[in-house]
């Protein structure tokens, strides 16, 4: 509790564009506004056919909701501030890199491979140094899900170097 | 008569006796593991249950939310720290009383205690979710909308969070039900010119995202953590003075919890912490309550386990999800083609009283595997997340790919767990969403049925005694935290 209380205090302390408050409920507003904007250019159903409501409508409702209840958070955050968080470890960062680097690879590569590749890497990086527990989560594990999901579940993996292997 | 023996069905086919021994079994195996839990479990789950028929496959969805709930306790007491969030409550005297060398006693009350829970509620899911179904025959469009709109006021009290956060997270889980096609017009909504987007945004991408991923995020930041783990000899039936001390407990914290569930969008969160502050205002030594005391684990267990038969109430009535794991069975109910409502209690008894038989010997079955395999649950928290978070990585990716075998639903998972990590780390619960999620598309749909059948007379819904009766209750509902945050400050 006292450190919930010193953490706030320590935000308090910030000038207000550092501080977690604001900085999240800006990017709430400016991507609602974002949207928004997007729901302008829906198509409008002719009067004739329409029946209640416009589809546009009711996501531009929402959207003003967000907005106005974020508004609200923040207004009661400069009354209440909230407690700083912690910095993030460069394990959340590499972890964060794993899934660019999956997405990367499943695109253009092979999505068995992309599986692959992830787990060895974010293992390695939490800390298994260990080949056999690496392969174990790298190629063995996967390989398990891959014959499941293919023969219990007939599915098809999208095609890629290993995988066009393993169908043709 | 005819519907108890509906409801022994369960207990004469073997297929579905393998099915619930395998739910318990992983459901408790879910539980025991921190981060992961029923919800994520069973979102996981929900691809594979394409090979099953519908009733094993929401059979072995509702035995992971029965075992799930009660594993959590065996990671609050060893190691302090709830394996599902409904468990957090646990750790406040469960810890403690491990620390004193009473772990088998403190997982004892807590197996006994969720298992007269958890039995407890399904008896009121039988009596009650017929009659809620009977009434649901009165309900129209106007009603549904305003039942939706009162099951969404109530995320402003789910208990995590701040209530206006958590609104603002059911806002947005509305806001990705309009992606696609609009249902009545076919015009398209945010698809930026992406053909998989006009489908909409399937429900599994985003709960697989919003709890696996975001908690891989999580975990991340976590690597260096050390659990201090107690050890267990063996699990402890109460004693007869335990009994004595708690058997009141356990009920209030039964009908506490049951009572909890039914309320839309609450769960076994909210219900073990007022089945446990309940049991310390009601207590002859509430002094012990924090440290050690038998009763708050009594009434924090009974309470959680209470909340899964009530939360199946609305799911199965109404179709609108009384907790964050009853979306997903929601979801496994109309993936195999099943439509929750009054119609489903009148057309397929047998199907609804073969879930209720299940949920029932799924609490016995996690009382004979928490009571003799404790031990070996209690061992499974020892493997390294460097090894398990990458395992679970491979069936988040494959299992989310699966559903439409599309590798955009693939990218939205990943997309929804970072989202899911920030939003967790800046004091938004992830629940809402998924309740937002699932509700967004009944909320929307009949808002404008009934503005059709009004002629777009707004004022038409209070006119409505039902309808009126739920807007009454959406007040109060929002109402309920500022009131509870002032009481809290005198």
């Amino acid at each position: 509790m006292k450190n919930v209380q010193k953490q706030k205090r320590a935000n308090k302390s910030l000038p207000f564009f550092f501080r977690d408050e604001f900085k999240v409920s800006l990017v709430i507003i400016l991507i609602s506004i974002a949207l928004l904007i997007t729901t302008f250019t829906f198509d409008i159903v002719p009067p004739i056919l329409n029946r209640g409501i416009q589809p546009a409508t009711f996501p531009k409702a929402l959207l003003v909701l967000i907005i106005v209840m974020t508004l609200l958070i923040y207004y009661l955050a400069t009354k209440n501030p909230w407690k700083v968080e912690k910095k993030l470890p460069k394990s959340f960062y590499l972890t964060l890199l794993s899934f660019l680097i999956f997405l990367v690879i499943s695109k253009t590569l092979d999505f068995f491979l992309a599986i692959s590749v992830l787990s060895i890497f974010v293992s390695y990086c939490w800390g298994e140094k260990r080949i056999f527990y690496l392969l174990l989560v790298g190629i063995i594990f996967p390989v398990i899900v891959f014959i499941f999901f293919e023969t219990i579940l007939g599915l098809r993996f999208p095609p890629g170097i290993i995988t066009n292997i393993y169908y043709s | 008569m005819d519907n108890l023996l509906l409801m022994m069905a369960p207990l004469f086919s073997s297929k579905l006796l393998l099915v619930l021994f395998f739910g318990t079994l992983f459901g408790l195996i879910l539980g025991v593991l921190p981060g992961l839990g029923p919800t994520t479990g069973g979102a996981l789950i929900l691809p594979f249950t394409m090979t099953l028929d519908p009733l094993s496959a929401i059979v072995l969805l509702t035995s992971i939310y029965c075992a799930g709930t009660y594993g959590g306790a065996i990671t609050a007491v060893l190691i302090n720290t709830p394996g599902t969030p409904a468990a957090a409550a646990t750790c406040l005297d469960g810890y403690p009383l491990a620390q004193k060398g009473e772990a088998g006693r403190a997982l004892g009350m807590a197996t006994v205690s969720s298992t007269v829970g958890g039995i407890f509620s399904v008896i009121i899911l039988v009596f009650f979710a017929p009659i809620l179904a009977q009434l649901a025959y009165e309900f129209g469009q106007p009603e549904y909308f305003a039942l939706a709109i009162f099951g969404l006021t109530m995320l402003a009290s789910i208990g995590e969070g701040s209530p206006i956060k958590n609104l603002i997270a059911g806002a947005f889980g509305i806001l990705i039900s309009t992606v696609g096609k609009d249902f009545m017009t076919s015009i398209d909504r945010f698809t930026f010119g992406i053909n998989e987007l006009t489908e909409g945004i399937g429900f599994i991408p985003v709960v697989v995202g919003l709890f696996a991923m975001s908690e891989m995020l999580t975990q991340s930041t976590l690597i260096n953590q050390v659990f201090n783990r107690i050890a267990l000899k063996a699990i402890k039936l109460p004693s007869k003075d335990d009994y004595k001390k708690t058997w009141k407990t356990i009920l209030r914290s039964s009908g506490i919890g049951s009572f909890i569930g039914v309320l839309p969008a609450e769960g076994g969160t909210v219900a073990s912490l007022i089945g446990y502050s309940e049991a310390k205002r009601f207590s002859k030594k509430p002094e012990e309550f924090g440290k050690g005391s038998i009763e708050g684990i009594a009434g924090a267990e009974a309470a959680n386990n209470a909340a899964t038969g009530g939360a199946m109430v609305p799911t199965l009535a109404l179709g609108i999800p009384g907790s964050a794991t009853t979306a997903v069975i929601l979801t496994g109910l109309i993936i195999h083609g099943v439509r929750p409502g009054p119609d489903l209690f009148r057309e397929q008894p047998d199907f609804l009283y073969g879930i209720f038989g299940a949920m029932l010997i799924a609490n016995v079955l996690f009382f004979i595997f928490g009571f003799f395999g404790a031990k070996i649950f209690a061992r499974i928290t020892l493997v390294p997340n460097k090894i398990l978070w990458p395992m679970i990585f491979a069936v988040s990716v494959c299992g989310t790919y699966s559903l439409n075998q599309s590798i955009i639903d693939v990218w939205i998972m990943l997309f929804f767990g970072v989202l899911g990590f920030f939003m967790r780390r800046f004091g938004f619960s992830v629940v809402p969403v998924i309740i937002g999620l699932i509700l967004g598309e009944l909320v929307e749909g009949t808002l404008r049925q009934s503005l059709v059948i009004f002629d777009g007379n707004w004022l038409m819904f209070f006119t409505r005694p039902i309808a009126l009766t739920f807007f009454i209750l959406s007040l109060i509902a929002l109402a309920f935290p500022l009131i509870r945050s002032k009481k809290f400050k005198k």
